[in-house]
């Protein structure tokens, strides 16, 4: 079965009755160690999906703390190699918390998706989100069911009824609910906006659906968390990176620990 | 590859030519695009909106351009006589206003009132500030910081003409980066904006839209050169930035097989330097900005940053129509460096007392390698794209830093 850590992770969250928390960090940001110290922490402070954003030079839908922490990144020698290295080291020791990749086309076309895909799944990696892949662009969908992963599709306000049993019909793993028409880490959707739109979008879909973009405090992720399955915070997460770093040297601890403790806050609006 | 029957019929349904275009683009943009799509083919098959847009290129745009023989370059290179085809002489001095008029009353027809566009040598730029002047929109032109320094009368003349410019620090701070940043906008505006692309690139439908209202360069061309010359031409020159005056000279010319067609990219310092712009001499296929095409990359996927002196060539990518050109071998496309452009820049200026924009005198480069070389009744015609008033200080630059 494909993507079973996905479905077995959203499995155990409706058994214990509560939202999901997924974290979005960017590979390798802002160093590979750093980088690698906070992933590992990640479960443990309270993640129960992670998404792993993979460095693009030109991150078209994502906002200055994104763009940021991908220059970082790159400028620190990340590179697709090196984002599938640190999902197997992560699956060292954990076998359970699903890894979902997420980020641009180019750096899998050069790659070239079927190794990609093959690649991705025997380091541990359980679906795939590509911003600027709408389920027009079909090329990806066999290389990614013929490894195993889910493809997970983003949807929009500005995706209606009609255009949804299309964006829904490809889809695996979970629907990821753009909340605003923006890009990353800029507005907030009003929660009663973002309500009507789950419903909206579960009368298409019986997958779990998690809603992302301008979720950024443990009080907004509380209040989504009453009606979808799962939240998923990034920008504010990597926006701790940014502010810990002591000039442009190594940032180890403070890093790793502000956003830990991020994730910590988070976690805990969500149970309570 | 096998040949097609026509080089014209291009795109497919879902924008793509061969391997080259399609629409990737985030699904918050999606259903945009679609709309666009739909309300482009409605405004191109209705009549009233067809005369309404050749009115205004008659007596706004200034159009026909002429078809000019440069009698004197033609003598002192001592070959094929070469013709210019005047986009210089457009209103706002350069071909991209051909593009704006067009796509202008589609944002009306389509009921926007706020309008955003990308600029790399501001050319563009300024023709989308004068079309929304016209029609009292709101503008946003994002424009590189580096772009901003080295084409400041432009930056002057959009502000003048009311619109807002928005530097752009991301990435390299040139036009690449400002088309990301106009897509952020967009993403993040979609109910009342409409983004006006200034060349062929972006997701389908633009490289055909652009296409299309560029075409009129190629066909006045044709038109003109059989008045005069009694023939289709044997060469065609334009440059290349993103593709959009050397499509709208070539496109209806590439079922005539006798004409010869040569597109010129950027090769900046040199390719062997790294630093250039020639994104299908040295790039590879992949995907930015809404479409597959050849662009400048590393082995990773990642973009790097392109290098002309000429702001409006300067961009990693190129139009998807012509990396299926080049695949199919219709079209040739060659390089011209700096050091190339501005002596050429300073031939044509001296030879016809046209002062050619830096981007045109790629072509004009090219043409001074090749003319020599061809008989006297070979006919030549390069795409005079824009002029040169803007660059004025760039090639002083230049010329002051390779004299010390
Ligand atoms: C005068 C002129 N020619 C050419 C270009 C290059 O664009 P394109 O390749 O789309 O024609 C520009 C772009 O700014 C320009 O201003």
């Amino acid at each position: 079965m494909s993507g079973s850590r996905i479905s077995a992770r959203f499995d155990r969250l409706k058994s214990e009755n509560r939202p999901g928390l997924v974290t979005f960090i960017t590979a390798g940001d802002p160093d590979r160690g750093t980088s690698q110290s906070i992933l590992d922490a990640l479960p443990e402070a309270g993640a129960d999906l992670i998404e792993l954003g993979m460095p693009f030079s030109d991150p078209m839908a994502d906002g200055p703390a994104i763009q940021a922490a991908s220059l970082r990144a790159l400028k620190n020698g990340a590179n697709m190699k090196q984002t599938l290295e640190m999902v197997a080291s992560f699956r060292n020791n954990d076998g359970q918390t699903p890894v979902i990749l997420m980020g641009y086309y180019n750096p899998i076309y050069a790659y070239g998706p079927e190794k990609f895909m093959a690649d991705a799944k025997s380091a541990g990696v359980d679906g795939l989100i590509v911003v600027d892949l709408p389920p027009e662009e079909t090329e990806l969908q066999k290389p990614v069911k013929a490894a195993g992963l889910d493809f997970i599709y983003l949807t929009a306000p500005t995706t209606g009824d009609d255009r949804l049993p299309h964006v829904v019909e490809h889809a695996g793993g979970f629907i990821y609910y753009v909340s605003i028409t923006g890009i990353t880490g800029t507005k907030s959707a009003s929660a009663g906006a973002v309500e009507t739109a789950v419903e909206r979008i579960r009368r298409h879909t019986s997958l779990p659906i998690a809603v992302g973009f301008g979720i950024k405090t443990p009080a907004q992720a509380a209040e989504i968390g009453r009606f979808a399955d799962a939240v998923v915070v990034g920008s504010a997460l990597v926006s701790q990176i940014e502010e810990n770093l002591n000039g442009d040297g190594p940032a180890a601890g403070a890093c790793r620990d502000a956003v830990l403790g991020l994730v910590r806050d988070l976690a805990g609006g969500l149970k309570s | 590859m096998t040949k097609p029957n026509t080089y014209q019929r291009g795109p497919d349904s879902d924008g793509h030519f061969g391997l080259y275009g399609g629409r990737y683009v985030a699904e918050t943009l999606m259903p945009l695009i679609l709309d666009v799509e739909r309300a482009y083919d409605e405004a191109r098959n209705d009549p009233a909106f067809r005369a309404e847009l050749n009115s205004y290129l008659t007596s706004y745009v200034g159009r026909p351009t002429p078809l000019y023989f440069a009698e004197r370059l033609t003598e002192q290179l001592g070959g094929a006589r070469i013709y210019f085809k005047r986009e210089d002489l457009n209103h706002t001095g350069a071909h991209k206003i051909n593009n704006c008029m067009g796509q202008i009353l589609l944002a009306k027809r389509m009921g926007k009132r706020r309008i955003i566009a990308e600029t790399g040598a501001g050319q563009h730029g300024v023709a989308t500030a004068t079309v929304c002047a016209l029609f009292g929109l709101e503008c946003v032109v994002y424009m590189g910081e580096i772009d901003i320094e080295r084409q400041a009368p432009n930056v002057c003349r959009m502000k003048m003409l009311g619109a807002e410019v928005r530097p752009v620090t991301s990435g390299s701070g040139t036009l690449k980066d400002a088309m990301n940043d106009a897509l952020r906008d967009w993403v993040a505006t979609v109910e009342d904006t409409y983004y006006l692309i200034g060349t062929v690139a972006g997701p389908h439908p633009y490289p055909t839209m652009v296409r299309d209202y560029q075409s009129v360069i190629g066909d006045e061309t044709k038109a003109q050169i059989n008045e005069i010359e009694g023939r289709n031409p044997d060469t065609l020159l334009a440059c290349i930035g993103g593709g959009s005056n050397a499509i709208g000279m070539f496109h209806p010319f590439l079922d005539d097989e006798e004409v010869r067609i040569i597109a010129v990219e950027a090769s900046g310092e040199g390719i062997e330097t790294g630093k250039h712009a020639a994104s299908l001499t040295a790039g590879e296929p992949g995907v930015l900005h809404g479409n597959r095409t050849y662009l400048l990359q590393d082995d990773d996927g990642q973009i790097t940053e392109a290098h002309s002196i000429s702001a409006g060539l300067d961009y990693p990518g190129i139009g998807p129509e012509h990396a299926w050109l080049h695949d199919l071998g219709r079209v040739e496309y060659v390089s011209i460096r700096d050091d190339e452009a501005v002596d050429a820049f300073q031939l044509c200026t001296e030879a016809e007392g046209i002062i050619p924009a830096l981007e045109s005198a790629h072509a004009v480069a090219h043409a001074a390698k090749i003319a020599p070389g061809l008989a006297p009744d070979h006919l030549m015609v390069i795409n005079m794209s824009g002029r040169g008033d803007k660059d004025l200080e760039s090639v002083g630059a230049y010329l002051k830093a390779r004299e010390s």
